[in-house]
Protein backbone atom coordinates (compact mmCIF):
# COMPACT_ATOMS: atom_id res chain seq x y z
CA UNK A 1 0.00 0.00 0.00
CA UNK A 2 1.37 3.38 -0.85
CA UNK A 3 1.50 6.24 1.59
CA UNK A 4 -0.64 8.35 -0.73
CA UNK A 5 -3.61 6.07 0.04
CA UNK A 6 -2.93 6.05 3.75
CA UNK A 7 -2.85 9.77 4.38
CA UNK A 8 -4.18 13.07 3.17
CA UNK A 9 -1.99 16.17 3.24
CA UNK A 10 -3.02 19.77 2.64
CA UNK A 11 -1.06 22.96 3.09
CA UNK A 12 -1.96 26.62 3.12
CA UNK A 13 0.32 29.64 3.50
CA UNK A 14 -0.77 33.26 3.67
CA UNK A 15 1.14 36.53 4.20
CA UNK A 16 -1.42 37.64 6.80
CA UNK A 17 -3.02 41.05 7.14
CA UNK A 18 0.02 43.21 7.94
CA UNK A 19 3.10 41.90 6.14
CA UNK A 20 3.69 42.34 2.46
CA UNK A 21 6.14 39.43 2.20
CA UNK A 22 5.47 35.84 3.05
CA UNK A 23 8.62 34.60 4.78
CA UNK A 24 7.07 31.22 5.51
CA UNK A 25 7.68 28.29 3.24
CA UNK A 26 5.92 24.93 3.13
CA UNK A 27 6.45 21.74 1.14
CA UNK A 28 5.08 18.22 1.17
CA UNK A 29 5.45 14.98 -0.73
CA UNK A 30 2.86 12.38 0.11
CA UNK A 31 4.80 9.62 -1.71
CA UNK A 32 7.47 9.80 0.96
CA UNK A 33 5.11 10.86 3.76
CA UNK A 34 7.16 14.03 4.16
CA UNK A 35 5.97 17.47 5.28
CA UNK A 36 8.18 20.53 5.89
CA UNK A 37 7.38 24.00 7.22
CA UNK A 38 9.87 26.85 7.73
CA UNK A 39 9.40 30.40 9.04
CA UNK A 40 12.23 32.61 7.83
CA UNK A 41 13.69 35.72 9.37
CA UNK A 42 16.10 38.38 8.21
CA UNK A 43 16.02 41.76 6.58
CA UNK A 44 14.60 42.66 3.18
CA UNK A 45 13.70 39.35 1.50
CA UNK A 46 16.38 37.26 3.26
CA UNK A 47 13.76 35.55 5.42
CA UNK A 48 12.05 34.17 2.34
CA UNK A 49 15.37 33.03 0.96
CA UNK A 50 16.27 31.21 4.17
CA UNK A 51 12.93 29.43 4.57
CA UNK A 52 12.80 28.64 0.85
CA UNK A 53 16.29 27.15 0.96
CA UNK A 54 15.40 25.09 4.01
CA UNK A 55 12.32 23.51 2.44
CA UNK A 56 13.93 23.00 -0.99
CA UNK A 57 17.18 21.51 0.28
CA UNK A 58 15.41 19.24 2.76
CA UNK A 59 12.79 18.13 0.27
CA UNK A 60 15.18 17.25 -2.55
CA UNK A 61 17.84 15.72 -0.32
CA UNK A 62 15.38 13.66 1.68
CA UNK A 63 13.62 12.52 -1.48
CA UNK A 64 16.86 11.18 -2.89
CA UNK A 65 17.99 9.73 0.44
CA UNK A 66 14.65 8.00 0.97
CA UNK A 67 14.75 6.37 -2.44
CA UNK A 68 17.94 4.57 -1.33
CA UNK A 69 17.28 3.94 2.32
CA UNK A 70 13.98 2.86 3.81
CA UNK A 71 13.25 5.01 6.84
CA UNK A 72 12.07 2.12 9.01
CA UNK A 73 15.38 0.24 8.78
CA UNK A 74 17.27 0.04 12.00
CA UNK A 75 20.10 2.50 11.88
CA UNK A 76 23.31 0.62 11.18
CA UNK A 77 25.44 3.52 12.34
CA UNK A 78 24.09 3.71 15.86
CA UNK A 79 23.54 0.85 18.26
CA UNK A 80 20.52 2.62 19.71
CA UNK A 81 16.97 1.65 18.86
CA UNK A 82 16.79 4.46 16.34
CA UNK A 83 15.55 4.04 12.83
CA UNK A 84 17.27 5.41 9.79
CA UNK A 85 14.65 8.18 9.57
CA UNK A 86 16.02 10.14 12.51
CA UNK A 87 19.58 9.93 11.19
CA UNK A 88 18.56 10.91 7.65
CA UNK A 89 16.63 13.91 8.91
CA UNK A 90 19.49 15.05 11.14
CA UNK A 91 21.97 14.72 8.25
CA UNK A 92 19.82 16.65 5.80
CA UNK A 93 19.01 19.34 8.34
CA UNK A 94 22.76 19.79 8.84
CA UNK A 95 23.12 20.11 5.08
CA UNK A 96 20.37 22.72 4.88
CA UNK A 97 21.95 24.59 7.78
CA UNK A 98 25.30 24.68 6.01
CA UNK A 99 23.73 25.92 2.76
CA UNK A 100 21.88 28.76 4.46
CA UNK A 101 24.81 29.65 6.68
CA UNK A 102 27.28 29.84 3.81
CA UNK A 103 24.87 31.86 1.66
CA UNK A 104 24.42 34.27 4.57
CA UNK A 105 28.20 34.50 4.99
CA UNK A 106 29.02 35.04 1.33
CA UNK A 107 26.24 37.45 0.33
CA UNK A 108 25.96 40.64 2.35
CA UNK A 109 22.25 41.08 1.62
CA UNK A 110 21.54 37.72 3.24
CA UNK A 111 23.71 38.36 6.27
CA UNK A 112 22.15 37.03 9.44
CA UNK A 113 19.25 35.30 7.77
CA UNK A 114 17.84 32.19 9.37
CA UNK A 115 14.71 30.13 9.67
CA UNK A 116 12.77 27.99 12.08
CA UNK A 117 11.84 24.51 10.95
CA UNK A 118 9.37 21.76 11.71
CA UNK A 119 9.33 18.63 9.61
CA UNK A 120 7.67 15.24 9.91
CA UNK A 121 8.29 11.97 8.13
CA UNK A 122 5.53 9.35 8.22
CA UNK A 123 6.47 5.67 7.73
CA UNK A 124 5.57 2.28 9.18
CA UNK A 125 2.69 3.60 11.36
CA UNK A 126 5.13 6.04 12.92
CA UNK A 127 6.14 9.62 12.53
CA UNK A 128 9.56 11.13 13.11
CA UNK A 129 9.38 14.80 13.97
CA UNK A 130 12.31 17.22 13.84
CA UNK A 131 12.10 20.86 14.81
CA UNK A 132 14.20 23.94 15.45
CA UNK A 133 12.77 27.17 16.86
CA UNK A 134 9.12 28.03 17.47
CA UNK A 135 7.31 26.42 14.55
CA UNK A 136 5.12 23.72 16.01
CA UNK A 137 3.60 20.32 15.51
CA UNK A 138 0.25 19.57 17.14
CA UNK A 139 -1.69 16.32 17.18
CA UNK A 140 -5.44 15.91 17.26
CA UNK A 141 -6.34 12.40 18.43
CA UNK A 142 -9.71 11.15 19.70
CA UNK A 143 -10.95 14.57 20.75
CA UNK A 144 -7.66 15.58 22.36
CA UNK A 145 -5.60 18.39 20.89
CA UNK A 146 -1.99 18.48 22.09
CA UNK A 147 1.17 20.35 21.23
CA UNK A 148 3.87 17.77 20.49
CA UNK A 149 6.92 19.95 19.93
CA UNK A 150 8.38 22.22 22.58
CA UNK A 151 9.47 25.61 21.30
CA UNK A 152 13.11 26.59 21.36
CA UNK A 153 12.29 30.07 22.57
CA UNK A 154 13.18 32.38 25.39
CA UNK A 155 9.59 32.25 26.59
CA UNK A 156 9.56 28.47 26.80
CA UNK A 157 12.80 28.54 28.78
CA UNK A 158 11.29 31.05 31.15
CA UNK A 159 8.22 28.85 31.59
CA UNK A 160 10.37 25.76 32.11
CA UNK A 161 12.51 27.42 34.75
CA UNK A 162 9.39 28.60 36.57
CA UNK A 163 10.08 32.30 36.10
CA UNK A 164 6.69 32.89 34.56
CA UNK A 165 3.49 30.92 34.23
CA UNK A 166 1.86 30.01 30.93
CA UNK A 167 -0.81 32.62 31.64
CA UNK A 168 1.83 35.33 32.10
CA UNK A 169 3.60 34.10 28.99
CA UNK A 170 0.61 35.19 26.88
CA UNK A 171 1.34 38.77 27.89
CA UNK A 172 5.10 38.62 27.58
CA UNK A 173 6.84 40.98 25.23
CA UNK A 174 9.45 38.39 24.34
CA UNK A 175 7.18 36.17 22.28
CA UNK A 176 9.25 36.38 19.18
CA UNK A 177 12.70 35.40 20.43
CA UNK A 178 13.87 31.96 19.41
CA UNK A 179 16.92 30.33 20.94
CA UNK A 180 17.67 28.05 18.00
CA UNK A 181 17.37 28.60 14.28
CA UNK A 182 18.60 27.08 11.07
CA UNK A 183 21.37 28.94 9.23
CA UNK A 184 22.49 31.26 12.02
CA UNK A 185 25.47 29.27 13.25
CA UNK A 186 27.83 26.80 11.52
CA UNK A 187 26.17 23.95 13.42
CA UNK A 188 22.69 23.42 14.72
CA UNK A 189 21.06 20.66 16.67
CA UNK A 190 17.57 19.66 15.65
CA UNK A 191 15.31 18.09 18.22
CA UNK A 192 14.14 14.74 16.82
CA UNK A 193 11.53 12.38 18.27
CA UNK A 194 9.55 9.36 17.09
CA UNK A 195 5.84 8.83 17.77
CA UNK A 196 3.35 6.10 16.95
CA UNK A 197 0.46 7.18 14.77
CA UNK A 198 -3.14 6.00 14.84
CA UNK A 199 -5.80 5.94 12.16
CA UNK A 200 -7.86 9.13 12.46
CA UNK A 201 -5.02 11.27 13.84
CA UNK A 202 -4.70 14.76 12.40
CA UNK A 203 -1.26 16.38 12.58
CA UNK A 204 -0.90 20.13 12.31
CA UNK A 205 2.37 21.84 11.47
CA UNK A 206 2.15 25.61 11.84
CA UNK A 207 4.18 28.79 12.05
CA UNK A 208 3.85 31.12 15.03
CA UNK A 209 1.54 33.27 12.90
CA UNK A 210 -1.17 30.76 13.76
CA UNK A 211 -0.26 29.76 17.31
CA UNK A 212 0.18 33.41 18.42
CA UNK A 213 -3.08 34.59 16.90
CA UNK A 214 -5.45 31.72 17.62
CA UNK A 215 -5.85 30.03 21.00
CA UNK A 216 -5.13 26.29 21.10
CA UNK A 217 -8.71 25.27 22.04
CA UNK A 218 -10.02 27.16 19.00
CA UNK A 219 -7.53 25.35 16.74
CA UNK A 220 -8.59 22.05 18.30
CA UNK A 221 -12.26 22.86 17.75
CA UNK A 222 -11.58 23.60 14.10
CA UNK A 223 -9.83 20.27 13.56
CA UNK A 224 -12.60 18.48 15.41
CA UNK A 225 -15.47 20.03 13.45
CA UNK A 226 -13.82 20.33 10.05
CA UNK A 227 -11.60 17.23 10.16
CA UNK A 228 -13.80 15.70 7.46
CA UNK A 229 -12.76 18.38 5.00
CA UNK A 230 -9.05 18.98 5.50
CA UNK A 231 -8.77 21.68 2.88
CA UNK A 232 -11.55 23.68 4.49
CA UNK A 233 -9.97 23.18 7.92
CA UNK A 234 -6.65 24.61 6.66
CA UNK A 235 -8.41 27.60 5.12
CA UNK A 236 -10.45 28.14 8.26
CA UNK A 237 -7.31 28.18 10.46
CA UNK A 238 -5.65 30.79 8.25
CA UNK A 239 -8.87 32.81 8.20
CA UNK A 240 -9.13 32.72 12.00
CA UNK A 241 -5.56 34.01 12.35
CA UNK A 242 -6.35 36.80 9.90
CA UNK A 243 -9.68 37.63 11.58
CA UNK A 244 -7.78 38.04 14.85
CA UNK A 245 -5.39 40.52 13.28
CA UNK A 246 -3.11 38.39 11.11
CA UNK A 247 0.00 40.22 12.31
CA UNK A 248 2.39 37.59 10.98
CA UNK A 249 2.58 35.20 8.05
CA UNK A 250 0.33 32.22 8.66
CA UNK A 251 1.16 28.74 7.42
CA UNK A 252 -0.45 25.42 8.15
CA UNK A 253 0.14 21.87 6.97
CA UNK A 254 -2.41 19.23 7.91
CA UNK A 255 -1.82 15.50 7.72
CA UNK A 256 -4.68 13.11 8.33
CA UNK A 257 -4.04 9.39 8.79
CA UNK A 258 -6.69 7.51 6.80
CA UNK A 259 -5.38 3.95 7.03
CA UNK A 260 -2.60 1.98 8.66
CA UNK A 261 0.63 2.03 6.69
CA UNK A 262 2.94 -0.69 7.94
CA UNK A 263 6.22 -0.81 6.08
CA UNK A 264 6.66 -3.63 3.58
CA UNK A 265 9.55 -5.32 5.32
CA UNK A 266 11.78 -8.00 3.82
CA UNK A 267 12.22 -9.15 0.27
CA UNK A 268 8.73 -10.53 -0.12
CA UNK A 269 7.16 -7.31 1.06
CA UNK A 270 9.27 -5.27 -1.36
CA UNK A 271 8.47 -7.67 -4.14
CA UNK A 272 4.77 -7.33 -3.39
CA UNK A 273 5.18 -3.58 -3.21
CA UNK A 274 6.35 -3.42 -6.83
CA UNK A 275 3.13 -4.91 -8.07
CA UNK A 276 0.84 -2.55 -6.22
CA UNK B 1 13.41 51.25 28.92
CA UNK B 2 11.59 50.38 32.12
CA UNK B 3 12.06 52.54 35.18
CA UNK B 4 11.10 52.75 38.83
CA UNK B 5 9.84 55.81 40.66
CA UNK B 6 10.76 55.81 44.32
CA UNK B 7 8.43 57.69 46.62
CA UNK B 8 7.51 57.96 50.29
CA UNK B 9 4.24 59.40 51.59
CA UNK B 10 3.36 60.52 48.08
CA UNK B 11 6.62 62.44 47.72
CA UNK B 12 8.72 61.45 44.71
CA UNK B 13 12.31 60.89 45.79
CA UNK B 14 14.07 59.45 42.80
CA UNK B 15 13.70 57.91 39.38
CA UNK B 16 15.74 54.82 38.58
CA UNK B 17 15.99 53.29 35.12
CA UNK B 18 16.34 49.52 34.95
CA UNK B 19 19.37 49.54 32.68
CA UNK B 20 21.20 46.75 34.44
CA UNK B 21 20.37 43.12 34.28
CA UNK B 22 20.29 42.92 38.09
CA UNK B 23 19.16 45.90 40.09
CA UNK B 24 19.47 45.31 43.81
CA UNK B 25 17.41 47.07 46.46
CA UNK B 26 18.40 47.25 50.14
CA UNK B 27 19.58 49.29 53.09
CA UNK B 28 23.31 48.69 52.62
CA UNK B 29 25.25 51.18 50.51
CA UNK B 30 26.39 48.70 47.84
CA UNK B 31 22.82 48.28 46.55
CA UNK B 32 21.84 49.87 43.26
CA UNK B 33 18.83 51.38 44.99
CA UNK B 34 19.78 52.19 48.54
CA UNK B 35 16.94 52.90 50.96
CA UNK B 36 18.35 53.89 54.31
CA UNK B 37 15.51 52.86 56.56
CA UNK B 38 15.49 50.25 59.31
CA UNK B 39 12.35 48.60 57.89
CA UNK B 40 14.38 47.69 54.80
CA UNK B 41 16.75 44.72 54.98
CA UNK B 42 20.42 45.00 54.05
CA UNK B 43 19.78 43.03 50.87
CA UNK B 44 16.04 43.30 50.47
CA UNK B 45 15.09 42.48 46.91
CA UNK B 46 16.41 42.26 43.38
CA UNK B 47 14.92 43.09 39.98
CA UNK B 48 16.14 40.98 37.09
CA UNK B 49 15.55 42.58 33.71
CA UNK B 50 15.66 40.57 30.51
CA UNK B 51 15.01 42.71 27.46
CA UNK B 52 11.64 44.27 28.16
CA UNK B 53 10.58 41.99 30.98
CA UNK B 54 11.44 42.60 34.62
CA UNK B 55 11.13 40.16 37.48
CA UNK B 56 11.09 41.18 41.13
CA UNK B 57 12.35 38.78 43.75
CA UNK B 58 12.37 39.17 47.52
CA UNK B 59 15.75 38.10 48.93
CA UNK B 60 14.33 36.75 52.18
CA UNK B 61 13.89 40.20 53.69
CA UNK B 62 12.75 40.59 57.30
CA UNK B 63 9.68 42.66 56.56
CA UNK B 64 8.85 41.32 53.10
CA UNK B 65 8.05 42.92 49.77
CA UNK B 66 4.54 43.81 48.61
CA UNK B 67 3.33 44.30 45.07
CA UNK B 68 -0.01 46.08 44.76
CA UNK B 69 -0.59 45.28 48.43
CA UNK B 70 0.12 41.56 48.14
CA UNK B 71 3.23 39.97 49.65
CA UNK B 72 5.34 38.29 46.97
CA UNK B 73 8.39 36.08 46.75
CA UNK B 74 8.83 36.37 43.02
CA UNK B 75 6.80 38.50 40.64
CA UNK B 76 6.71 39.25 36.91
CA UNK B 77 6.36 43.04 36.93
CA UNK B 78 3.53 44.56 34.94
CA UNK B 79 3.36 48.25 33.99
CA UNK B 80 2.16 50.42 36.90
CA UNK B 81 2.77 47.78 39.56
CA UNK B 82 3.52 49.37 42.92
CA UNK B 83 6.26 47.71 44.98
CA UNK B 84 6.23 48.46 48.70
CA UNK B 85 9.15 48.10 51.10
CA UNK B 86 8.13 49.45 54.47
CA UNK B 87 6.91 53.01 53.94
CA UNK B 88 8.68 53.30 50.60
CA UNK B 89 6.94 52.75 47.30
CA UNK B 90 8.45 51.95 43.93
CA UNK B 91 6.24 52.32 40.91
CA UNK B 92 7.20 50.23 37.88
CA UNK B 93 6.81 52.10 34.61
CA UNK B 94 7.45 50.33 31.34
CA UNK B 95 6.78 52.23 28.19
CA UNK B 96 7.52 49.58 25.65
CA UNK B 97 8.46 50.89 22.22
CA UNK B 98 4.89 50.61 21.01
CA UNK B 99 5.24 52.21 17.64
CA UNK B 100 8.02 50.15 16.22
CA UNK B 101 8.21 50.28 12.47
CA UNK B 102 5.09 48.50 11.35
CA UNK B 103 7.04 46.18 9.10
CA UNK B 104 9.18 44.93 11.95
CA UNK B 105 6.19 44.28 14.14
CA UNK B 106 6.63 40.97 15.92
CA UNK B 107 9.32 39.67 13.68
CA UNK B 108 10.85 36.49 14.90
CA UNK B 109 14.42 36.98 16.03
CA UNK B 110 17.14 34.65 17.13
CA UNK B 111 18.67 34.81 20.52
CA UNK B 112 22.23 33.60 20.27
CA UNK B 113 23.22 30.97 22.74
CA UNK B 114 25.71 32.38 25.17
CA UNK B 115 24.71 35.97 24.57
CA UNK B 116 22.38 35.79 27.53
CA UNK B 117 22.56 34.25 30.93
CA UNK B 118 20.43 31.16 31.36
CA UNK B 119 17.07 31.92 32.90
CA UNK B 120 18.18 29.89 35.90
CA UNK B 121 20.76 32.57 36.61
CA UNK B 122 17.95 34.99 37.08
CA UNK B 123 15.91 32.57 39.10
CA UNK B 124 18.69 31.83 41.56
CA UNK B 125 20.02 35.01 43.07
CA UNK B 126 23.42 33.47 43.81
CA UNK B 127 24.07 32.48 40.22
CA UNK B 128 26.54 34.64 38.44
CA UNK B 129 25.17 36.58 35.54
CA UNK B 130 27.62 36.57 32.69
CA UNK B 131 27.69 38.71 29.61
CA UNK B 132 25.42 41.50 28.60
CA UNK B 133 22.10 40.72 27.07
CA UNK B 134 21.91 41.43 23.42
CA UNK B 135 19.60 40.17 20.80
CA UNK B 136 20.89 38.96 17.54
CA UNK B 137 18.79 40.86 15.12
CA UNK B 138 19.41 39.78 11.57
CA UNK B 139 17.49 42.71 10.14
CA UNK B 140 19.97 45.19 11.57
CA UNK B 141 17.13 47.24 13.00
CA UNK B 142 16.92 47.78 16.72
CA UNK B 143 15.26 44.96 18.58
CA UNK B 144 11.78 46.21 19.25
CA UNK B 145 9.57 43.50 20.60
CA UNK B 146 6.13 44.85 21.06
CA UNK B 147 3.51 43.98 23.60
CA UNK B 148 1.24 41.42 22.06
CA UNK B 149 -1.46 40.18 24.36
CA UNK B 150 -3.26 37.22 22.91
CA UNK B 151 -6.15 38.55 20.93
CA UNK B 152 -9.47 37.23 22.08
CA UNK B 153 -11.44 35.70 19.26
CA UNK B 154 -13.36 38.50 17.69
CA UNK B 155 -17.07 38.36 18.26
CA UNK B 156 -19.60 39.90 15.96
CA UNK B 157 -21.70 42.53 17.63
CA UNK B 158 -24.89 40.49 17.50
CA UNK B 159 -25.64 37.00 18.64
CA UNK B 160 -26.77 34.60 15.95
CA UNK B 161 -29.05 31.61 16.32
CA UNK B 162 -30.87 29.04 14.25
CA UNK B 163 -34.32 27.58 14.73
CA UNK B 164 -35.39 24.25 13.24
CA UNK B 165 -38.38 24.57 10.91
CA UNK B 166 -38.84 20.87 10.14
CA UNK B 167 -37.86 17.42 11.38
CA UNK B 168 -38.28 15.75 14.76
CA UNK B 169 -36.97 18.70 16.77
CA UNK B 170 -39.04 21.34 15.02
CA UNK B 171 -39.11 24.61 16.88
CA UNK B 172 -35.83 23.94 18.69
CA UNK B 173 -33.42 26.85 18.91
CA UNK B 174 -29.64 26.73 18.83
CA UNK B 175 -27.60 29.77 19.76
CA UNK B 176 -24.37 30.07 17.79
CA UNK B 177 -21.89 30.73 20.59
CA UNK B 178 -18.93 28.81 19.22
CA UNK B 179 -16.59 29.96 16.46
CA UNK B 180 -17.70 26.92 14.48
CA UNK B 181 -21.00 25.08 14.62
CA UNK B 182 -21.60 22.03 12.46
CA UNK B 183 -25.03 21.11 11.14
CA UNK B 184 -26.31 18.00 9.40
CA UNK B 185 -25.62 14.28 9.57
CA UNK B 186 -22.00 13.06 9.53
CA UNK B 187 -21.43 10.80 6.55
CA UNK B 188 -24.47 12.20 4.73
CA UNK B 189 -24.20 15.95 4.60
CA UNK B 190 -22.44 18.37 6.91
CA UNK B 191 -22.17 22.14 6.78
CA UNK B 192 -20.52 24.52 9.20
CA UNK B 193 -21.54 27.97 10.36
CA UNK B 194 -18.48 30.09 11.20
CA UNK B 195 -18.68 33.14 13.42
CA UNK B 196 -16.43 35.91 12.13
CA UNK B 197 -16.02 39.59 12.93
CA UNK B 198 -18.01 40.42 9.80
CA UNK B 199 -20.89 38.14 10.74
CA UNK B 200 -21.89 34.52 10.18
CA UNK B 201 -20.99 32.37 7.19
CA UNK B 202 -22.11 28.95 6.09
CA UNK B 203 -19.76 26.54 4.28
CA UNK B 204 -20.19 23.04 2.92
CA UNK B 205 -18.00 20.46 4.71
CA UNK B 206 -18.83 16.99 3.42
CA UNK B 207 -21.43 14.99 1.50
CA UNK B 208 -22.56 14.88 -2.10
CA UNK B 209 -25.22 17.55 -1.59
CA UNK B 210 -24.52 21.17 -0.86
CA UNK B 211 -26.55 23.26 1.55
CA UNK B 212 -29.48 25.25 0.19
CA UNK B 213 -30.04 28.83 1.36
CA UNK B 214 -33.35 30.54 0.46
CA UNK B 215 -33.97 27.92 -2.20
CA UNK B 216 -30.57 28.38 -3.84
CA UNK B 217 -27.94 25.64 -3.76
CA UNK B 218 -24.55 26.89 -2.58
CA UNK B 219 -21.17 26.15 -4.12
CA UNK B 220 -17.98 25.28 -2.21
CA UNK B 221 -17.43 28.90 -1.18
CA UNK B 222 -18.40 30.34 2.20
CA UNK B 223 -21.76 32.12 1.98
CA UNK B 224 -22.64 35.05 4.26
CA UNK B 225 -25.84 34.57 6.27
CA UNK B 226 -28.43 37.30 6.56
CA UNK B 227 -31.15 37.67 9.14
CA UNK B 228 -34.04 35.22 8.50
CA UNK B 229 -32.23 33.19 5.83
CA UNK B 230 -33.74 29.72 5.47
CA UNK B 231 -31.15 26.93 5.31
CA UNK B 232 -31.75 23.36 4.17
CA UNK B 233 -29.26 20.67 5.17
CA UNK B 234 -29.74 16.88 4.96
CA UNK B 235 -33.48 17.33 4.45
CA UNK B 236 -33.97 19.57 7.47
CA UNK B 237 -35.04 23.20 7.18
CA UNK B 238 -33.89 25.82 9.60
CA UNK B 239 -33.89 29.56 9.90
CA UNK B 240 -30.93 31.74 10.77
CA UNK B 241 -31.65 34.92 12.68
CA UNK B 242 -29.96 37.51 14.89
CA UNK B 243 -31.17 37.51 18.45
Amino acid sequence: MSLADAMEIVGHSDPGMVRSHNEDSIANDVRFGLVILADGMGGYNAGEVASGMATTVLMTELQSALSHTAPFQPDEAGAEAHTAAARLMREQITKANTSIFSAAQSQPQYSGMGTTLVTALFYDNKVTVAHIGDSRLYRFRAGQFNQITRDHSLLQEQIDSGMITEEEAKHSQNKNLVTRALGIDPTVEAEVHDYETQVGDIYLLCSDGLSDMVEDPEIGLTLETLGGNLNLAAQQLVQMANDNGGRDNVSVLLVKILKEYPAAKGLFGKFLGWFK
Amino acid sequence: MAKLILSMDGLVLKEISLSKERTTIGRKPHNDIQIDNLAVSGEHAVIVTILNDSFLEDLGSTNGTLVNGQPIKKHFLQPNDVIELGKYKLKYINEAPKVAAAADFEKTMVLRPGSMPKPSAAAAPVAKADGDHTVKNPGGTPAAPTPAPAVAPATPARQGAIQLLSGANVGKELILTKALTTLGKPGVQVAVITRRPQGFFITHVEGAHFPVVNGKTLDAQAHPLNDHDVIEIAGTKMEFFYK
